[in-house]
């Protein structure tokens, strides 16, 4: 809806075809037959028959309870970065430096509260209240991804992150529109398609200011300087020493390690970057001929670890921020609930007269 | 100048400085959904404000677009009123605002829609029914808040209480305007009556009524929300975005 | 202390004309009036012309012929086992 303002060229990557594709093969694997297992019969043999012919598994479903609660760990904590994710753009809102840019803007971040919500309510499904998982969130139990714990210091950021940041994050989650687990597969499809909108708005952000005067040129130079390396290190640790990655693939939730995806994504950028007219921070980035990808210096793992454990450039401020909203309003929502309750106990009476 | 251009300014303000106060909230809102409902109200403003003041712009022909009377005016030369550039308080503070606001723009855009000019009649015709969302919205936390909790109600009563005085303002006459928005005071007065009855809320006592902003003589805060929302435009001038 | 949930409503949207509502989601309010509005924000964006129902979860009683419930917890009414995310019809992008 709030996508018109943008220009009608094709999204850098191209990946919503297969943002579709995913949602026809779940169609399509809905519709086939299966093996010979009954649903009463042995119950593990059954999940396993339902992964393997990539039909879905279904909250009513059995399913192993390590596959429960990766998922759960999982989906919350996509969620709760979608949430916390809105703090960094956010914060160039208010000068945003024209009204259309301040429009696209404010869109986009209100898209990510509701991509917050549809994996919250996905997570639900699993067996979890999302008022538990906002209080892991906010006591620090679960984590987001590490890359909202750097802070926006130009409006070239806010391009910055719906080109490498929204493109990466779309990298790691078309495969997850195929996940095994019906309501995140469908959760994902949604949130993939609303996506290639940020990463359009982002990549525009960038063009327009590589195309701009000096000093816009020089602050989308510098932006991208910033962002390159903590937007590799959104995949994650490099496979060797990624702990749930093995179990995940083989009950289809993940579809492709963290390097393959670091590789994909990469090799997606160096075009973008050229077409921007912008250089990508990385003087051992070069085309493999044998391998058919390019080399590329890895991201910091050691920083990585450290912003995980808390100790990024933001990692306090996004925190309080969100906590402190979720205390001052919490008046609000007590009001709300006894409101309710007032109502309807009213009604009661309404009937009972 | 004509008056359009007048009126067409002074409207185009009052949805610009409220969408930026608004937009304010994101990422603060007291529950995730509300978060996503005021961007959409924010949103809503911002869409009728570049309406307004692109077409503010043509009328003037000075060949100033909606960017250049956002970004490139001093507080001085806004002319939108008092009312919207309050500091958004608390939630209750920002729902006496909104439900001030739309109360008065549901009867303004509607008169808009049936006015000579085809321009501003277009901008009423899409925005009236925006407003009425926005109203009905307001109402509606502002019953739950008045007529929620002990903390709620005192909340709500003190908002009411401080932005009341700013509605004044809203309807000063202007004669020879295509709506003249004294006209649109009693339609006000039943809304916002029947809305703060059903809160469980007093109307306050009328006895101060700032005024001023029409003329561009504002508040204190007004010069500090320009400042930031100008800052980066400004700093590079003639530059596209 | 059990501090108090904001309800669990479930959300069906007639896109157009003609079409019967479908489920698309759900979200919390603490009651009908609040859970209409906000999914008409959350679900449709802004669409107008729209149909929108909003359904407590906990009134819902589903039956499936796959549900495992003895292995999956004790408790038959817990309002989480909704089936969430139904596809959207076809031709309601964005919805």
């Amino acid at each position: 809806m709030y996508g018109n303002d943008f220009p009608g060229e094709d999204p850098p990557g191209g990946l919503l075809g297969e943002v579709e594709a995913a949602e026809a093969a779940l169609r399509a694997a809905a519709a086939r037959d299966r093996g010979a297992a009954e649903p009463g019969g042995d119950l593990a043999a059954y999940f396993a028959e339902v992964v393997d012919a990539d039909q879905k598994i279904e909250p009513r479903d059995w399913m192993p309870e390590a596959y429960r609660r990766t998922l759960i760990r999982q989906i919350a904590q996509h969620a709760h970065s979608e949430i916390i994710g809105m703090q960094p753009e956010g914060n160039w809102i208010s000068r945003a430096p024209s009204l259309k840019r301040k429009a696209i803007l404010l869109a986009k971040v209100q898209d990510e509260a509701g991509h917050g919500l549809y994996l919250y309510a996905a997570a639900e499904t699993l067996g979890v209240s999302r008022d538990e998982l906002v209080d892991l969130l906010l006591s620090g139990r679960q984590k987001y991804s590490s890359i909202f714990n750097y802070p926006t210091l130009s409006w070239a950021d806010v391009g910055a992150i719906g080109w490498l940041v929204d493109g990466a994050a779309i990298v790691n989650q078309v495969p997850l529109c195929r996940c095994s687990y019906g309501p995140y597969a469908r959760a994902m499809i949604r949130v993939c398609k609303e996506e290639s909108f940020h990463q359009r708005q982002g990549y525009e952000i960038l063009h327009t200011l590589a195309h701009g005067t000096p000093a816009q040129k020089a602050m989308a130079q510098d932006s991208v300087d910033r962002w390159w390396y903590p937007s590799l290190a959104m995949f994650g640790p490099p496979d060797g020493d990624s702990t749930h990655s093995a179990q995940s693939m083989a009950w289809k939730i993940k579809r492709f390690s963290n390097d393959e995806l670091r590789q994909r994504f990469v090799d997606m950028c160096v075009g973008q970057a050229e077409a921007l007219g912008l250089r990508i921070p990385d003087p051992e980035l070069r085309w493999n001929d044998e391998r058919q990808a390019y080399d590329f210096t890895e991201p910091d793992y050691d920083e990585l670890m450290r912003v995980i454990k808390g100790n990024g450039p933001c990692n306090r401020q996004r925190m309080e921020h969100r906590r402190r909203a979720h205390s001052e309003g919490a008046w609000v929502r007590e009001a709300a609930a006894a409101y309710a309750a007032k109502r309807a106990v009213k009604e009661k009476e309404k009937v009972a007269a | 100048m004509s008056v359009n251009f007048a009126l067409a300014l002074a409207l185009g303000d009052d949805a610009l400085i409220a969408a930026q106060r608004l937009a304010e909230w994101s990422t603060r809102a007291p529950e995730m959904e509300e978060d996503i409902a005021l961007s959409n109200i924010a949103l809503d403003q911002l869409g009728a404000a570049r309406l307004l003041l692109s077409y503010a712009g043509e009328l003037e022909g000075a060949g100033r677009d909606e960017d250049a009377l956002a970004y490139l005016r001093d507080d001085r030369e806004f002319r939108n009123c008092l009312l919207v550039e309050l500091p958004n308080g608390d939630f209750a503070v920002t729902m006496a605002k909104l439900l001030v606001l739309a109360a008065y723009q549901v009867p303004l855009y509607t008169a808009l829609a049936g006015c000579p000019d085809e321009r501003l009649a277009a901008v009423g015709a899409k925005a009236r029914k925006e407003s009425a969302y926005h109203l009905d919205h307001a109402a509606l936390w502002v019953k739950r808040l008045g007529d929620g909790t002990e903390e709620s109600h005192r909340r709500m009563q003190a908002g009411v209480d401080q932005i009341w005085p700013y509605a004044d303002e809203l309807f000063a006459a202007w004669p020879d305007a295509p709506v003249d928005p004294a006209t649109l005071r009693p339609d006000f007065d039943d809304t916002v009556t029947a809305v703060l009855a059903e809160a469980t809320l007093t109307v306050p006592e009328v006895g101060w009524t700032p005024a001023g902003g029409r003329d561009g003589v504002h508040t204190e805060h007004l010069s500090y929300l320009l400042a930031e929302m100008q800052v980066l435009h400004r700093a590079h001038p003639g530059a596209r975005w | 202390m059990s501090r108090q949930h904001t309800p669990l409503w479930e959300v069906f949207v007639r896109a157009r004309r003609g079409l019967a509502h479908t489920h698309v989601g759900s979200l919390h309010a603490p009651d009908a009036e609040l859970a209409l509005r906000n999914a008409r924000d959350l679900y449709t964006r802004r669409q107008e012309g729209v149909s929108i129902w909003v359904v407590p979860a906990s009134a819902i009683t589903a039956s499936s012929p796959d549900e495992k419930d003895a292995f999956f917890d004790p408790a038959a009414d817990k309002v989480y086992r909704h089936p969430t995310f139904y596809e959207v019809p076809d031709g309601v992008a964005h919805l």
